[in-house]
């Protein structure tokens, strides 16, 4: 079997080294069983997340030879092993060690954004009628496993860190799951607008490339979402023009 | 002198799965202040895994379908040793909590008419499973995590449980570390809810993460709670199998629930050899009659591949063991095959199992719109755990509360595929609703700085060692030990040689060696979790070696019959004074008339 050597970034802030690790690589292995093998034999202390194995679960973000991804869905064999693999943490968020860093914030964003406020029941028992072709688009952003890889390659978090004042790709997608959402009655164009920074996203589909969900978060869910803001705020002419169509649609 | 940070709630919620979230938010709303803690980040609990869906009789498919087909299903799948009043419980309540789930927000999958929409699984009478494609899931616990945030609880990730704080019989907190910084903390509660999952990681082929290191089963017991069916370890039939890093992760039942059938390296059908008599009935004898079934056909019997996991985890190892298997030791999974059927079958399995399409594709270099998989059966899901009250969810300490994959009940013998989604939503609603009733109640009860002193000091053990065993060597033995000999096919003579090595197992894991500190540090968190993981494993041992007979998902070589005696109770297994594990039979009471009336019914 042949043999790999990984160079594994180690340490927390103040001591970032990197160490070389070398391991005999079995058939379909892909990294994280291989970084999951290095800290059973060499190195127990050393720090990554994973739970799945499977990319259903967005925990073992990192970045490959320069590249973000799910370490449990890059294969052995997609990557070049006459040198050395380069495993690192991302990059946009604090590190805490090894290969883990301090998501948090994450999680404090998406409680500033307005809950999902449905309309009343359609039915007596409580429930509503949809039909399957108007919750697709819904239900390709609802496939998102918050593995914050969009978040950090988007360079307005990762070069510029305007944590405070830009909620990023990630939440993009979230809110035109709730935006979009048949049921949905509330209304986030100002806060996307003012809060959530949309404005700073020029539209580099960096995000929708690293996206393991297959989620075109820029033309499915940004660029839909800059537009909803567009009618809101600069023409309502534009927007009466839209409605009228669409009930001609309809009728 | 010990450091650490407290804090206080009126409810202590232990595990952030769809149980944990669901028991959460029921507490809040009750208006009792909430801490939610959780092993990893919020949302990656094994909930976010589950694929086919969620078994709810909703009767949106076929209206034939209500509570009571739902209730006997259960307890045919669990051959009669569930709770029938958690199962009765169940069957009433799984609709409105999916409802619930909708008006939080989820968005599954559609009927023609914009119902809700439910496919057909494993021994289940008609359709059933709300679902979304194969990513069900994500979808709930989503929905209960972006449901929750707004309900003012308070979440700690990445922190661990390692014993729970007591006052006399009471259950009056829980204390614990993070990982970040390997800091201690100690949480002072009037109740407690475990929902801390399952025990899976204790074998070697296994659908399950790191996380499921059985510590609510071992928290519950060591605080001198009750454990009810530990033998009963469900196997899923069919996991991947090749290569070997993919070795145990699921491949869902909606396979089959979509038309995929079973094969031999014959390309022999042979779920149709062998249909046990409660199901014949209910089962086709034929492809066609099969396939019929799977169309919607409501004049049709379900296909063999859809009887219950135990049954076709026997069938398959049966195969292999007779020489029948695969290239990589398992059998076929075939979805491809109903191009004979549908013309637009490639972009039908794709619309229909998105993720499993995406999965082989990417880690085993298969397309399963066009070959068969292949697959065996791995460790899956824990039907043993806590034994509860049926309405309450409280464990037999007062203040602690148990619900989701680590309590028991429900299940029985062996756990019918989407009972656990709608298990978690009952019944972690209700542990919800209790605990803050008994939060309310009570006031809270006095800490014992002893307890954590000791614990304390236990838990920096492995870092004052010189040297000793690595904790991922103790945890691979004993893996490969419980793989070998307390699986799915278990017999005496085994049985009692893996009691001997959990015993020296328990020896090493008292002095494995930590390096590093204490800053997230993955060898100490294996070294802690080694002490769980041997006890759920024990409590499967023992309550394996004392059933004498094969049911459900417990299999013995040496008794392979069902014995009716032994179907007249429940093994319960608890801590004696001195320590040690003690086991006795716990009759099973008398069904009430109107269910068993429902049951001969539906015969
Ligand atoms: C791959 C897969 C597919 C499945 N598919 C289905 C399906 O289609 N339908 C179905 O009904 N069931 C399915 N199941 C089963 C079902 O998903 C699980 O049984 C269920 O999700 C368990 O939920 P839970 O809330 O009890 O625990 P989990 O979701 O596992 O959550 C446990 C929580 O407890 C926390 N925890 C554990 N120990 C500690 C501790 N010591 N301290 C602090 N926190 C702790 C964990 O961090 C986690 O947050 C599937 C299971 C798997 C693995
Ligand atoms: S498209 Fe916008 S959100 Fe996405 S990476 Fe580029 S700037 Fe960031
Ligand atoms: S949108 Fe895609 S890349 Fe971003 S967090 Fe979700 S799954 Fe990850
Ligand atoms: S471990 Fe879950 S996505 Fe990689």
């Amino acid at each position: 079997m042949p043999t790999a050597t990984f160079k594994i970034q180690r340490g927390d802030a103040s001591i970032g080294t990197f160490e070389d690790y070398s391991l005999e690589i079995s058939e379909g292995m892909v990294v994280l069983d291989a970084i999951l093998l290095i800290q059973a034999k060499y190195a127990n202390d050393l720090a990554v997340r994973w739970n799945c194995k499977a990319g259903h679960c967005g925990s073992c973000s990192a970045e490959v030879n320069g590249i973000p991804k799910l370490m449990c869905m890059c294969r052995m064999n997609e990557l070049p092993i006459d040198k050395p693999v380069l495993v690192q943490p991302i990059k946009a968020f604090p590190l805490i060690k090894d290969l883990v860093t301090d998501v948090s914030w994450n999680f404090e964003v998406k409680k500033k954004i307005k809950k999902f406020k449905p309309r009343k029941p359609d039915a007596a028992d409580g429930s509503w009628r949809m039909a399957q072709e108007d919750i697709d688009r819904v239900q390709e952003f609802r496939k998102c496993i918050e593995c914050f890889l969009c978040q950090d390659v988007c360079h307005v978090l990762r070069e510029h860190h305007l944590h405070e004042r830009f909620t990023g790709p990630r939440y993009f997608v979230h809110v035109a799951s709730l935006e979009m959402h048949p049921l949905d009655v509330e209304d986030r164009r100002e806060d996307l607008k003012k809060t959530d920074g949309i404005g700073f996203c020029n539209i580099t589909k960096c995000c929708t490339n690293v996206c393991p969900q297959e989620i075109t978060i820029t033309d499915n869910a940004i660029i839909p979402l800059k537009e909803r803001i567009a009618d809101k705020y600069y023409d309502p002419l534009k927007k009466l023009f839209r409605l009228f169509r669409s009930r001609k649609r309809n009728s | 002198m010990s450091s650490y940070d407290t804090y206080k709630y009126d409810v202590l919620v232990i595990g952030a799965g769809g149980a944990g979230l669901r028991a959460a938010i029921e507490a809040s709303s009750q208006g009792v202040t909430v801490g939610l803690i959780c092993k990893s980040l919020l949302g990656k609990a094994h909930t976010v895994m589950a694929e086919g869906g969620i078994a709810a009789a909703m009767a949106n498919v076929d209206d034939r379908d209500n509570w009571k087909v739902h209730f006997t299903d259960t307890l045919r799948g669990g051959q009669y040793l569930n709770n029938w009043q958690m199962a009765e419980i169940h069957a009433k309540e799984a609709p409105v909590c999916v409802r619930e789930l909708e008006a939080w927000g989820a968005l599954f999958d559609r009927t023609e008419d914009g119902k809700i929409l439910q496919r057909n699984f494993g021994g289940h009478k008609y359709p059933r499973l709300a679902h979304v494609g194969d990513r069900t899931g994500l979808e709930m616990i989503r929905t209960l995590q972006d449901h929750c945030i707004y309900q003012g609880v308070e979440v700690h990730m990445e922190c661990t449980i390692i014993t729970l704080l007591k006052d006399g019989d009471r259950v009056v907190g829980a204390f614990g570390y993070e990982r970040e910084r390997g800091r201690f903390k100690t949480f002072h509660a009037k109740a407690v809810i475990l929902a801390t999952g399952g025990v899976g990681r204790s074998f070697k082929i296994s659908s399950n993460s790191w996380e499921y290191t059985g510590d609510g089963h071992a928290l519950a017991y060591e605080a001198g709670a009750e454990l009810i069916d530990m033998e009963f370890l469900q196997f899923h039939p069919t996991g991947m199998i090749w290569p070997p890093s993919v070795r145990g992760i699921l491949v869902t039942e909606g396979v089959r629930g979509e038309g995929g059938i079973l094969l031999n390296k014959n390309g022999e059908r042979f779920m149709f050899n062998s249909i046990p008599d409660a199901y014949k009935n209910q089962t086709s004898d034929n492809e066609e009659e099969g396939w019929r079934y799977i169309q919607g056909d409501k004049d049709a019997k379900r296909p063999p591949e859809l009887l219950t996991r135990d049954h076709v985890a026997r069938c398959i190892v049966r195969e292999i063991k007779e020489g029948r298997g695969s290239p990589h030791g398992g059998v076929y999974l075939d979805i491809s095959w109903i191009k004979k059927k549908i013309s637009n079958s490639e972009e039908h399995i794709r619309k229909k199992l998105p993720g499993m399409f995406h999965m082989f594709k990417k880690l085993a270099d298969i397309d399963i719109t066009k070959v068969p998989m292949e697959i065996g059966p791995t460790t899956h899901y824990m039907m043993g755990g806590i034994r509860v009250h049926a309405e309450t969810q409280m464990s037999t300490l007062p203040g602690l509360f148990a619900a989701g994959e680590c309590g028991a009940g429900l299940h029985g013998a062996n756990r019918l595929g989407g009972n656990s989604l709608s298990d978690l939503l009952v019944f972690g609603k209700r542990a919800g609703e209790y605990a803050a009733k008994f939060a309310k109640e009570n006031k809270a009860g006095a800490i014992d700085e002893k307890q954590i002193n000791e614990t304390e000091k236990y838990a920096l053990q492995p870092f004052e060692r010189e040297n000793g065993d690595s904790p991922f060597d103790v945890q691979f033995a004993l893996q490969d030990m419980m793989q070998q000999w307390v699986g799915i096919v278990r017999n005496e003579e085994e049985m009692l040689r893996a009691k001997e090595h959990l015993r020296l197992l328990r020896k090493r894991s008292a002095n494995v060696f930590v390096n590093g500190n204490r800053e997230f540090n993955p060898g100490w968190h294996t070294a802690l979790d080694l002490r769980n993981m041997l006890i759920a494993s024990e409590a499967i041992t023992m309550a394996a070696l004392e059933r004498k007979e094969s049911r459900g998902a417990h299999f013995r070589e040496d008794y392979p019959d069902k014995d009716p005696n032994c179907g007249k109770y429940n093994l319960v297994i608890k801590q004696n004074a001195s320590g040690e594990m003690t086991i006795r039979q716990e009759p099973i009471p008398e069904i009430r008339e109107d269910l068993k009336k429902i049951i001969e019914e539906m015969k």
